[in-house]
C-alpha cells in the first residue's frame, strides 16, 4: 500500500511539473487578452446580415477568454445594440467551446490533432446551434 | 543557440514566447502589462483551489485506476452508460478548462477515448450555477432550447472527433 501511494505521489508530481508552465503560460495570454481587447470593441464589427454575423460572432468568440459571465454581459450588449440572435449565440458559445488561447496548451497535453480537430469542429457547430438554437425559439 | 531551443520542451517554448510578448508590449505600452499581470495574480488566486482538487483527482486515480481498468469500463464497457458519465462529469466540473488538461492527459495515457474528452471538454461549457443570468439576459426559453442542443452536439462531436482521428491513424 505504501509503496502504491509513493508511486501515485510521483506520478502526479511529475504530471504537476509537465502541466504547470503550459497552465501558467495560458494564464498570461488569458490575462493579456482581457486588458488588451477592450469590451466597446466587440460591438462594431457586426453587419447586420444574420449568417455573416453568426461567423463573426464565432470568429470573436473563439479568439476571447475570461469567465462566460463576461460573454453574456458583452451579448446583452450587442443585443441591445441591435446585433441578431444568431450572431450573440454564437459568440458566446464559441466563447466557452472554442479556445484558440487555450490551444497551445490543450496541443501539449492532449495532442495536436485532437486540439485542432476539436476546436475546428467546435467552431463550426457554434454557428450550427446558433443557427439551429433561434430557429426553435421562433417556433414557440 | 539553436540546438538548446530544439532541445526545449513545448511548454517552456511557449512561456517563452508569451513572456517576449509581454516584454515587447511592456516597452510600448506598461500599463497594459501591468493590468494584464495584476489580472493574471487575480486568476492565479482563483484557480488554485480547483488546482488542489484536479491534482488531488489525479493522485486517487493514479491510485485507484489502471489503464487497463480505464480502457475496459469507459471506452467499451460502458458504452451509451460512459457518454452520459462524461456529460454529467462535463457539466458538474468546476473552473477554468484548462485546469483539466493534466488529468485528461493522464486518463488518456491510461486509455481513455478520445470521444469521452471531448464530449467532457464540451459540456464544461454548460454551467449550472451561470444558468441563472444567461435566463436573466436571454430568456428560459433560450436557456433551455440552447442547453439541450449543447448536450447533444457534444455527442456528435465527440464521434466525429474519435473517427477523425481513428482515420487518420490507418
Amino acid at each position: 500500500m505504501r509503496e502504491k501511494i509513493k508511486k501515485s505521489v510521483l506520478e502526479t508530481l511529475n504530471s504537476l511539473r509537465r502541466s504547470m508552465l503550459a497552465l501558467l503560460s495560458v494564464m498570461l495570454l488569458i490575462a493579456f487578452i482581457i486588458n488588451a481587447i477592450p469590451k466597446d470593441y466587440y460591438a462594431k464589427i457586426f453587419t447586420n446580415n444574420n449568417l455573416i454575423d453568426s461567423i463573426i460572432g464565432a470568429v470573436i468568440g473563439s479568439i476571447s477568454a475570461g469567465n462566460p459571465i463576461n460573454s453574456y454581459v458583452i451579448g446583452g450588449e450587442l443585443l441591445n445594440n441591435g446585433v441578431g440572435l444568431t450572431a450573440v449565440t454564437a459568440f458566446i458559445l464559441s466563447w466557452v467551446t472554442v479556445g484558440i488561447v487555450q490551444l497551445p496548451a490543450e496541443s501539449l497535453m492532449l495532442g495536436r490533432k485532437f486540439a485542432l480537430y476539436r476546436n475546428g469542429i467546435s467552431f463550426v457547430t457554434a454557428i450550427i446551434i446558433s443557427i439551429l438554437t433561434v430557429l426553435i425559439l421562433n417556433l414557440f | 543557440m539553436k540546438n538548446l531551443f530544439k532541445k526545449m520542451s513545448g511548454s517552456l517554448k511557449l512561456f517563452i514566447l508569451i513572456v517576449f510578448i509581454y516584454a515587447i508590449f511592456g516597452i510600448f505600452n506598461q500599463p497594459l502589462i501591468m493590468k494584464s499581470l495584476h489580472t493574471f495574480i487575480k486568476l492565479l488566486k482563483e484557480v488554485i483551489p480547483i488546482l488542489v482538487i484536479v491534482f488531488s483527482l489525479m493522485f486517487l486515480t493514479n491510485m485507484l485506476i489502471t489503464s487497463k481498468k480505464i480502457s475496459d469500463s469507459l471506452s467499451r464497457k460502458l458504452g451509451i452508460k460512459g457518454y452520459f458519465l462524461a456529460i454529467a462529469l462535463g457539466i458538474l466540473s468546476a473552473g477554468p478548462i484548462y485546469m483539466w488538461y493534466p488529468l485528461l492527459s493522464d486518463l488518456k495515457e491510461k486509455g481513455l477515448n478520445n470521444s469521452l474528452i471531448t464530449i467532457f471538454l464540451y459540456n464544461r461549457a454548460v454551467k449550472i450555477p451561470l444558468i441563472p443570468m444567461m435566463i436573466y439576459y436571454f430568456g428560459f426559453n433560450y436557456v433551455f432550447i440552447l442547453g439541450c442542443l449543447m448536450i447533444i452536439f457534444s455527442v456528435i462531436n465527440g464521434l466525429i472527433v474519435e473517427k477523425l482521428l481513428l482515420t487518420q491513424k490507418i
